[in-house]
C-alpha cells in the first residue's frame, strides 16, 4: 500500500516535471513568461487527435506532426506579436494569456467537449511492482522525462546553439556583442517551449482525455512548479516538483482527493512566506523579485 | 521629399490651461465637458433605457469598478491577472453576512467591500514582496484554487452556492448604487492619482527601488493600495451578489478577471477614465455578441493582443490628444 503510494507519487513528480519544463526553459532563457503554454499543450493534443481520427493518419506521424505543429505555433506567436512587446513584461504577459485564451476558448466553440476525444496509450500493457500494478504509459513518462532532462543537460552544455542559449540568459547584451541574435535565440526558445508542451500533452494526455479545462490546468501546475522552485532553474523545478507531486499523492491517499489543489496553494503561500525567490532562484534573484 | 506629422496643441488647450479660462464659456465649457459627458450620461440614460439595457448598463459599471481596481493595481506596479479574487471575495462576504447574520443589503455591501477587501490583502501579503510576472502567476493561481477549495470543503453552500439572498429595494436603486459608486470611484480615484500619494504609487509602478531610496517604505505603500483596489473589486461583487440574490463558485470565474483587463487595456491603462472608457464599449459589445457563445472569449482575447501590439496607449489616450491637440504634415529638414 505505503509503496504504491510512493510509485505513484514519483510518476505524478516527474508528470509535474514535464508540464513545467517548457514553460521553465522559455522563461529561463527569454524572460517571456509564456501564459500561452496550456493552451499550447490543448493545442498540440486535438491536432493529434484530428490527424489520428479525421485524416487517419498513422499515431506516430501524427504526433510527430502535432509537435512541429506546436513549436511552429510558438515561434510564429513570437514572430507575430512578443516580438514588437518584447521587454515590456507587463504587455508580454497580457498577450500570451489573450492568445492562450483565444486558442483555448476556439478550441472550445468549435466543439471539441467531451470524453471521446483521447489519444491512444503507446503500449497497453502492465507490470506489477513492489504490489501495485502500474502500466506501461507511466513507464514510459518517466524514462521519457529522464530522457529529455538528459537531452536538455547536453544540448545547454555541450552544443553551441545551447551555450547561446544560456549566454542570451545570463547576459543579453555581452551575448550580443559575440554576435548571439538574441531575437532568433529568443523564438527559437519560445518555439522549444513550445514543443515541450507538445511532447508533455502526448506523453500524458493517453491517461486522461483531452478537454480545454486541462489547458488552464497544466498552466496552473506549471506555475506552481515554477514559483516554488525559483523560475528559471531546472534544478529547482525537480525538487518543486517532487514537493508537490508527494505532497498531492500523500494527501490524496490519507485526506481526500478534493483537498489535492489545496495543498499545492499552501505550498505555494508557505514559500513565497519564507523564501521569496522559490528553493533555488538564484538568477536575478535580487533585481526581479524582491 | 520627406514628410513627418508635427502635434501642435490647440489654441483653446493654450488658453483654458491658466485662470483666464474663467473668462469665457467656450473654454470653460472646454475643460469640463469631457468630465461632465460621462456625470450625464451615466446619471440621465437610465431612464431612457428599457429593462434589458438597464441591465446591461448595471453590468457595464460592475465592470467599470473592477477594471478601475485593476488599474490602480497595475498603476502601482502589481498587475493582477485575478481581479475575480476581490470580486469574489466581496460576493461571498456579502452573502454569508446576509445569509447567515441576515444583515440587509445597506449594511452588507458596505461591510462586504471592507471585510473583502481585508481578507484579499491579507491572503496576497506574503506575495507583495514579489514583483512583475510572479505577483500576476500568483494571482492568477488564487481563484482558480479557492474554487476547488470551497469545492472540498463544502463550506457556504460548498458547489450549490447560497441562494434566497435578500435584493435591493428595486432595480433603480441597484442600477443608481452602482453608477454613482463607479462616479465617485473614478473622479476619487483619479484625484488620489494626481495627488502626491499617487505620486508615489506611479513611482513604485516607475522603479520602486528610487522610491526606497526616498525614504518610503514601499510595503505601506502597497498595502495601501492593495487594500483600496480590493475594496473597489469586492463592492463590486458584494452589489452584484444581492443583484443575483446568489452566491456560487461562478463569482471566481475567469470572466472577472479577464474582463476588467481587457476593458483597462483597450480603453488605455493608466488613466482611470480609460478602463471606464473600455468597459463601456466592451460591455455592450459582448452583449451584442451574445448570439455567438463561447466565441465571445476568443475575441476579448485576440482584441487584448491587437491592442497591446497595435495601438498600446488605448483608446482614451488616442482621443485625450485629438482633443487637445491638431497635427499637420510639415517638411524634413535636410
Amino acid at each position: 500500500m505505503f509503496a504504491g503510494t510512493v510509485i505513484y507519487a514519483v510518476i505524478n513528480s516527474i508528470i509535474l516535471m514535464l508540464m513545467a519544463l517548457g514553460f521553465n526553459l522559455t522563461f529561463g532563457i527569454s524572460g517571456i513568461a509564456n501564459f500561452a503554454y496550456g493552451a499550447l499543450y490543448i493545442f498540440s493534443a486535438y491536432t493529434s487527435w484530428i490527424l489520428l481520427h479525421l485524416l487517419g493518419l498513422p499515431y506516430p506521424l501524427s504526433v510527430l506532426l502535432s509537435i512541429l505543429f506546436t513549436a511552429f505555433l510558438g515561434a510564429l506567436m513570437y514572430r507575430l506579436v512578443l516580438l514588437r512587446v518584447r521587454g515590456q513584461v507587463l504587455s508580454e504577459v497580457i498577450a500570451t494569456f489573450g492568445m492562450g485564451l483565444a486558442i483555448l476558448e476556439l478550441f472550445r466553440y468549435l466543439g471539441f467537449v467531451g470524453f471521446e476525444y483521447t489519444l491512444p496509450v503507446f503500449v497497453d500493457k502492465s507490470f506489477f511492482i513492489l504490489g501495485t500494478f502500474v502500466d506501461m504509459q507511466r513507464i514510459m513518462i518517466v524514462l521519457i522525462s529522464t530522457a529529455i532532462i538528459a537531452a536538455l543537460w547536453i544540448f545547454t552544455h555541450h552544443t553551441s546553439l545551447g551555450l547561446a542559449f544560456r549566454g542570451i540568459a545570463q547576459d543579453e547584451r555581452t551575448a550580443l556583442t559575440f554576435g548571439m541574435d538574441s531575437d532568433w535565440i529568443a523564438t527559437l526558445s519560445v518555439s522549444l517551449g513550445a514543443a515541450l508542451a507538445a511532447v508533455a500533452a502526448t506523453v500524458i494526455i493517453p491517461l486522461g482525455s483531452i478537454s480545454v479545462g486541462e489547458g488552464y490546468d497544466v498552466l496552473i501546475k506549471a506555475l506552481a512548479v515554477c514559483i516554488i522552485g525559483g523560475l528559471g532553474s531546472t534544478g529547482g523545478l525537480v525538487v518543486a516538483a517532487f514537493v508537490i507531486g508527494f505532497a498531492e499523492r500523500l494527501t490524496d491517499t490519507y485526506i481526500g482527493s478534493h483537498w489535492t489543489m489545496t495543498v499545492s496553494l499552501a505550498a505555494i503561500l508557505i514559500v513565497l512566506v519564507v523564501k521569496p525567490s522559490g528553493f533555488f532562484g538564484k538568477q536575478k534573484e535580487l533585481e526581479e523579485r524582491i | 521629399m520627406k514628410k513627418r506629422k508635427e502635434r501642435i496643441d490647440r489654441g483653446i488647450k493654450a488658453r483654458s490651461s491658466d485662470i483666464f479660462a474663467l473668462c469665457s464659456w467656450k473654454e470653460m465649457l472646454y475643460l469640463s465637458g469631457p468630465r461632465l459627458l460621462p456625470i450625464i450620461g451615466f446619471l440621465l440614460l437610465p431612464p431612457f433605457l428599457g429593462g434589458y439595457w438597464q441591465r446591461v448598463m448595471l453590468s457595464v459599471a460592475v465592470f467599470a469598478l473592477l477594471a478601475i481596481s485593476w488599474d490602480i493595481l497595475a498603476q502601482s506596479g502589481m498587475v493582477s491577472l485575478g481581479q475575480a479574487l476581490f470580486f469574489g471575495m466581496g460576493a461571498y462576504s456579502a452573502g454569508v453576512l446576509n445569509h447567515y447574520l441576515g444583515l440587509s443589503p445597506f449594511v452588507t455591501i458596505p461591510a462586504a467591500a471592507i471585510l473583502g477587501a481585508l481578507i484579499c490583502t491579507i491572503l496576497l501579503l506574503p506575495v507583495l514582496r514579489l514583483r512583475g510576472i510572479y505577483f500576476s502567476m500568483v494571482t492568477l493561481i488564487i481563484p482558480i484554487m479557492l474554487v476547488r477549495i470551497i469545492e472540498a470543503s463544502k463550506i457556504f453552500g460548498g458547489t450549490e452556492g447560497l441562494s434566497g439572498l435578500s435584493s435591493l429595494p428595486s432595480r433603480w436603486v441597484e442600477l443608481y448604487v452602482a453608477v454613482i459608486a463607479l462616479l465617485c470611484a473614478l473622479f476619487g480615484f483619479r484625484r488620489m492619482l494626481a495627488s502626491d500619494f499617487g505620486l508615489v504609487l506611479r513611482g513604485l509602478n516607475d522603479s520602486d527601488r528610487s522610491v526606497t531610496n526616498a525614504g518610503i517604505n514601499i510595503y505601506r505603500i502597497k498595502i495601501q493600495a492593495l487594500l483600496l483596489s480590493s475594496a473597489i473589486g469586492a463592492f463590486a461583487g458584494a452589489l452584484m451578489t444581492h443583484v443575483y440574490m446568489f452566491v456560487g463558485m461562478p463569482v471566481f470565474a475567469l470572466d472577472y478577471s479577464i474582463l476588467p483587463i481587457a476593458a483597462a487595456v483597450v480603453g488605455g491603462p493608466g488613466t482611470l477614465a480609460g478602463a471606464t472608457l473600455g468597459a463601456c464599449l466592451l460591455v455592450p459589445l459582448s452583449e451584442v455578441l451574445r448570439g455567438i457563445g463561447g466565441l465571445r472569449i476568443v475575441f476579448y482575447g485576440l482584441f487584448l493582443v491587437i491592442f497591446i501590439v497595435a495601438l498600446p496607449e488605448g483608446i482614451f489616450h488616442f482621443i485625450q490628444r485629438r482633443y487637445h491637440q491638431f497635427d499637420r504634415w510639415v517638411e524634413v529638414d535636410k
